[in-house]
């Protein structure tokens, strides 16, 4: 069994349904990617995801040994962290807090994980510093490193990228297809960057108030939608 | 030593020594609760309650009951509502506790009018009373700020998860809402205690000062939220002495010390920021 499965899904915002028809499976390693335009329920469905909507109608399954709170979540940044007084190496550490369950401590263990997460992240030796002064780029890995703290099995990115010039956003996605491949981590991340979404996803989500397409990436550029959606990136190879 | 026998001094009345009491516990409080309140944006949910304490105090008064019996209840509730208002409503949260606060204010004061009519009871609720406290509001205080200090320390993680990052703390299983619930649970009954010492105007400011003041200079959470109890500490005692030898208002005094506490803090930090900027011009111009 997969992952996360969802059966004739629609999730609905205000009494509204702000996405519906969905049929779509997640398994372990892959690589999806949501994508749409603005308004086209992508926040919505990654709110369902993470268990806090419940389904207007149909099913949302997870399986697989994967627990509703076993998923990372990169969220996008709120205006309050912006002038957050905290250290890089705290963020990291809150990610435990889940598997602490009504302990109120951290334990080495944790400890551990934290750091070695900011080590695998390449922002270890920021680890003393405030989280406010480092770069947008920066801000994003000590944030997925905290997703990693929570979890070894599924992490949810909703827009990653969102503030970052060209330069740290392909960084970023380089670094979350490592994540996949070599940790075996799978990543089910929202982007409205089609064409950057196709080259690294294994699978392709495109949401219109309602699933349009669900398949790998490959089936998704050969399609009508893909190819109208990714602007012809196919013939440009 | 003339120092040391002004304090002898203050610290042989009785009462002094109970405002002491109640005051050093109350700030240590409100300072730790205020560093998450300030983070969240909810400084004026403190603000409001003051002043829904001080219609609580009013009735309470004029109903001949004891005070804190009356309102702390009433400020609990309210705090209740003032979260769930700045979280989800049609009315947006400030507006909600703007007309909270000024609602309870009225009322407090028709009440007052009606009863005891207008004296220097009313100018004691607003901006606060060194005698106010009596042997059972030390007790009461000692229990809470006891309380409001364990909560804290082994609740500290999830303050913190809670305070820096709603979304990803809902997501990973932390019961959010009910986190919130604490802290303003806790904030009601610090704003209540701390209420007729320090007044209905002015009690917030014990909230909202020490976590900016430290917040210049501090970079960590826990360094922010150790140092804002520290400068809560002795902002408050420095206060209350400068009221004794000059006998200005204690609530006034202890506040204008905290204004002088960021005022420091933040010259500290602008100088620091100076010489760093500095630093690094020299290091881009000779590498």
């Amino acid at each position: 069994m997969a992952f996360i499965t969802c059966q004739d899904a629609a999730f609905a915002y205000e009494g509204n349904a702000a996405v519906s028809g969905l049929n779509f499976a997640v398994s372990r390693g892959d690589y999806l990617c949501v994508v749409g335009e603005n308004g086209s329920g992508k926040s919505t469905l990654v709110k369902g995801l993470l268990g806090l909507k419940a389904p207007h109608a149909g099913r949302v399954l997870t399986g697989d040994g994967l627990r509703p709170n076993e998923i990372g979540y990169l969220p996008q940044q709120t205006a309050a962290q912006k002038d957050f007084p905290s250290s890089v190496y705290e963020v990291a550490l809150s990610g435990r807090l889940a598997s602490r369950g009504i302990l109120p401590f951290y334990s080495r263990r944790d400890r551990a994980i934290a750091s070695e997460n900011l080590e695998r992240l390449g922002v270890s030796e920021l680890r003393g510093r405030c989280y406010r002064e480092l770069s947008g780029g920066q801000q994003q890995r000590v944030l997925l490193a905290r997703a990693l703290c929570a979890t070894k099995k599924l992490i949810l990115l909703d827009e990653p990228a969102a503030g970052l010039d060209p330069v740290m956003t392909q960084e970023l996605y380089r670094l979350i297809s490592r994540i996949n491949r070599e940790m075996g981590v799978t990543v089910i991340m929202v982007s409205h960057d089609i064409r950057s979404a196709a080259m690294h996803a294994s699978h392709i989500l495109h949401l219109k108030n309602r699933q349009e397409f669900f398949g790998s990436a490959a089936d998704y550029l050969a399609s009508e939608i893909g190819r109208a959606f990714a602007g012809g990136s196919e013939q440009r190879k | 030593m003339a120092m040391l026998d002004t304090l002898l001094e203050m610290f042989s009345y009785q009462f002094l020594v109970r405002a002491v009491v109640v005051g050093a516990l109350v700030s240590l409080c409100a300072a730790l609760l205020g560093v998450s309140l300030v983070l969240k944006r909810y400084s004026m949910i403190g603000d409001g309650l003051s002043h829904v304490g001080f219609g609580a105090l009013a009735v309470a008064t004029a109903m001949n009951a004891a005070p804190l019996t009356v309102s702390i209840p009433v400020v609990v509730l309210a705090a209740f509502l003032l979260l769930r208002v700045s979280e989800n409503s049609k009315i947006k949260g400030d507006a909600a506790i703007a007309l909270i606060s000024t609602s309870s204010l009225a009322i407090g004061v028709i009440v007052i009018s009606l009863t005891t009519g207008m004296n220097t009871d009313v100018c004691n609720y607003l901006f606060g009373s060194i005698l106010a406290m009596s042997k059972s509001d030390v007790r009461l205080s000692i229990a809470l700020a006891a309380v409001v200090l364990a909560l804290f320390v082994l609740c500290y993680n999830k303050i913190y998860a809670v305070t820096f990052d709603e979304n990803f703390a809902k997501a990973t299983g932390v019961k959010t809402g009910a986190w919130n619930m604490l802290i303003a649970f806790l904030t009601a009954i610090t704003i209540v205690l701390g209420m007729r010492m320090m007044g209905a105007l002015l009690i917030s400011s014990l909230i909202i000062f020490p976590a900016l003041t430290s917040m210049r200079l501090c970079k960590t959470f826990k360094s922010v939220a150790v140092c804002s109890a520290a400068v809560s500490v002795a902002c408050f005692f420095a206060g209350v002495t400068v009221s004794y030898v000059k006998a200005t208002p204690t609530g006034a005094s202890v506040v204008a010390a905290n204004i002088a506490a960021f005022l420091l803090f933040w010259a500290a930090s602008a100088a620091k920021g100076r010489t760093g900027r500095t630093a690094n011009i020299r290091q881009s111009v000779n590498p």
